[in-house]
């Protein structure tokens, strides 16, 4: 088919573009930023005044009790009561307690070999060293030697998980509940939205049970309850307890948040699996997980973190968690007075933490976007 | 021409949803190798019709037999037939989180255990034939609403189906790039294989069905050859319908 317009043939002048010219010099750089961030306008003008002043008035007294007046060397006595800086001293004489709990010293390594580990698997993680297949597969394996390391049998003298304690205790708590609670969450919800009205029932009457009681309620009656119930013989050690009743707290949240994510997947991806010959399993866990995931990848970091900072409340049955070993130490005679620095440390270990893994979730949304 | 192979049998099959009558005594037999259009204004049972040959709907009532296995509560069975009729919906349905050759190998390594190697050696010649082995790489997501359609297709023929099922290819596509979809179907059609497609392309119907089938509340109201069935039609309802889409 040949089409020729009336105005072939004839010659048209030529376009030429105009040269690009550099933007107006308020509107970029610096000065661009400022403006569109901090002085657009008169009321955000003014809001960025009062905050300065503010930041003028706190940070001076912070810097110099944090800093410039603490004392970082020297023993108990160097701090004397109502001196006006930070006693780190404090924190560095209780540091291996606060890491570690009464762990004995005759074999720190062990302890201490199982955190390289776990720190080195979190590193990896963050900084996307791994494809997800083989990093998910890494956390479970790894799980096992971190535990014979700090539990000891099979050839390691075995320590009594009485003696577990700080830092260790609640990124144990809270890295074992994650790992369990997320595919026992999945599983939940892939229940709620069964075809099969008692495994729906099932599912639902779980996560409704686990969702209107506190985690603290749940935590009593795992420590305290549950033992009454256990048949006579079957004796289940409070630690353990306590992470099964960490397990099903979260997963009943995670349930619910991937239940959102799996309603978000239309009905078609399954016709389209189902046409294809592929059954319920495969279709669930190679088509519709892996998008629902993707969805509320957000909502499940802020899930892990949640989980994280719940495992301070095992201190009200009686372990002594990061947080437990905080207070204890506060409260240790020969360095009365310090509970500032205590609670001060406690937070931005718990911040460090958990903005880590916050910037490891928005690091993982920009990785879906670039896709 | 004459057929011998039944491929599908549909015996009085009928469909409810809820209270709503759709599929009432539907009898339908195709042979193999033959080219079944099937038309009919929104709501007549075009879709359900033909999405109950693959069992995505379960009738109540009747029997559907598709290449000799009827289609039971079964559920391996069922996705046996699956994984032998090959499907192309409306609006593509591809896995966005997969890339165009992980959409084409998915079928053969999951369903079918195929090994990867060979499935991606089946799957490159399949987008070669749907004219798009550069996009192998890309997400679905970057391509456009023709490329797609062209994509499912090749997606469906990577499981070597004996009977392929279009659920109106062509209703989400922008004008320029319902040709290019078009051009694919006719190919396939010419190379012989088994084809009932839901579509109001009724150019397409005229060039390539070997029968015409149209629908209106659930029913078959008539079958026939396209010349018969464009310039012939037997029903007045037929006709009304003809004359608000040429």
């Amino acid at each position: 088919m040949s089409f020729s317009p009336p105005w072939s043939g004839t010659n048209l002048p030529v376009f030429e573009p105009q040269p690009s010219r550099p933007a107006p010099r308020q509107t970029v750089g610096m000065i661009g930023w400022l403006r569109s961030n901090l002085f657009n306008g008169w009321f955000n003008s003014l809001l960025t005044l009062i905050a300065l002043g503010f930041l003028w008035r706190i940070v001076p007294h912070l810097l110099s009790w944090a800093i410039f007046d603490a004392v970082w060397t020297g023993g108990p006595n160097a701090c004397p009561p109502g001196y006006q800086g930070a006693c780190w001293i404090f924190i560095f004489d209780k540091f291996r307690v606060l890491m570690l709990g009464l762990y004995p010293g005759d074999y720190l390594w062990r302890p201490i070999l199982a955190g390289g580990i776990f720190f080195a698997l979190a590193a990896v993680t963050v900084f996307h060293l791994l494809n997800p297949k083989k990093l998910i597969a890494l956390w479970f394996l790894l799980t096992l030697p971190v535990y014979w390391l700090i539990a000891g049998g099979l050839g390691l003298t075995a320590v009594d998980q009485s003696l577990w304690g700080g830092l260790m205790l609640s990124l144990g708590l809270a890295t074992i509940g994650v790992l369990i609670s997320l595919p026992l969450g999945i599983l939940l919800a892939l229940g709620r939205r069964s075809n099969f009205a008692v495994i729906r029932a099932i599912c639902v009457g779980v996560i409704e049970l686990i969702r209107g009681v506190p985690l603290i309620t749940i935590l009593f009656m795992a420590s305290v309850m549950m033992p009454l119930f256990l048949p006579v013989g079957l004796n289940i050690n409070n630690l353990l307890r306590v992470q099964i009743g960490i397990i099903l707290f979260s997963a009943a949240y995670m349930a619910e948040v991937v239940r959102g994510g799996l309603q978000a997947i239309p009905l078609e991806q399954y016709d389209a699996a189902k046409s294809l010959g592929l059954n319920y399993w495969k279709t669930s866990a190679l088509i519709v997980l892996p998008q629902a995931l993707r969805h509320v990848m957000p909502s499940l970091i802020g899930r892990c973190i949640a989980l994280f900072k719940d495992t301070s409340l095992v201190i009200i049955v009686g372990l002594l968690d990061f947080l437990g070993m905080v207070k204890a130490s506060a409260q240790d005679p020969e360095w009365l007075g310090h509970d500032a620095e205590a609670y001060v440390f406690c937070a931005l270990v718990f911040w460090i933490i958990c903005f880590t893994m916050s910037r490891y979730g928005h690091s993982l949304e920009h990785q879906k976007k670039e896709e | 021409m004459v057929f011998q192979d039944i491929m599908i049998q549909m015996i009085n099959v009928n469909k409810w949803y809820g209270n709503f009558h759709a599929l009432k005594d539907i009898n339908l037999t195709v042979h193999k190798g033959e080219r079944v259009v099937i038309c009919g204004s929104s709501g007549s049972g075009k879709s359900t019709l033909i999405r109950c040959i693959n069992r995505l709907e379960e009738a109540q009532e009747g029997r559907i037999i598709v290449d000799g296995t009827e289609l039971t509560r079964n559920l391996k069975n069922t996705e046996k037939i699956r994984s032998e009729v090959g499907m192309v919906f409306q609006s593509f349905n591809l896995f966005p989180h997969l890339t165009i050759l992980q959409n084409l190998t998915f079928a053969p390594i999951w369903a079918r255990r195929t090994p990867r190697a060979e499935a991606e050696k089946i799957a490159m010649r399949h987008l070669e034939r749907v004219r798009i082995p550069e996009q192998a790489d890309k997400f679905p997501g970057q391509l456009s609403g023709g490329q797609q359609q062209r994509v499912a297709i090749a997606r469906a023929l990577c499981m070597n189906p004996k009977i392929m099922l279009f659920d109106e290819p062509t209703s989400a596509l922008d004008p320029e790039m319902i040709k290019e979809v078009l051009d694919v179907m006719v190919e396939l059609a010419n190379e012989g294989i088994t084809m009932v497609c839901v579509t109001h392309e009724m150019g397409f119907a005229r060039t390539v069905a070997n029968r015409v089938i149209f629908m209106d509340s659930g029913e078959i109201v008539e079958e026939n050859n396209p010349h018969e069935f464009f310039n012939n039609p037997r029903w007045d309802r037929t006709q009304q319908f003809l004359s608000q889409i040429l």
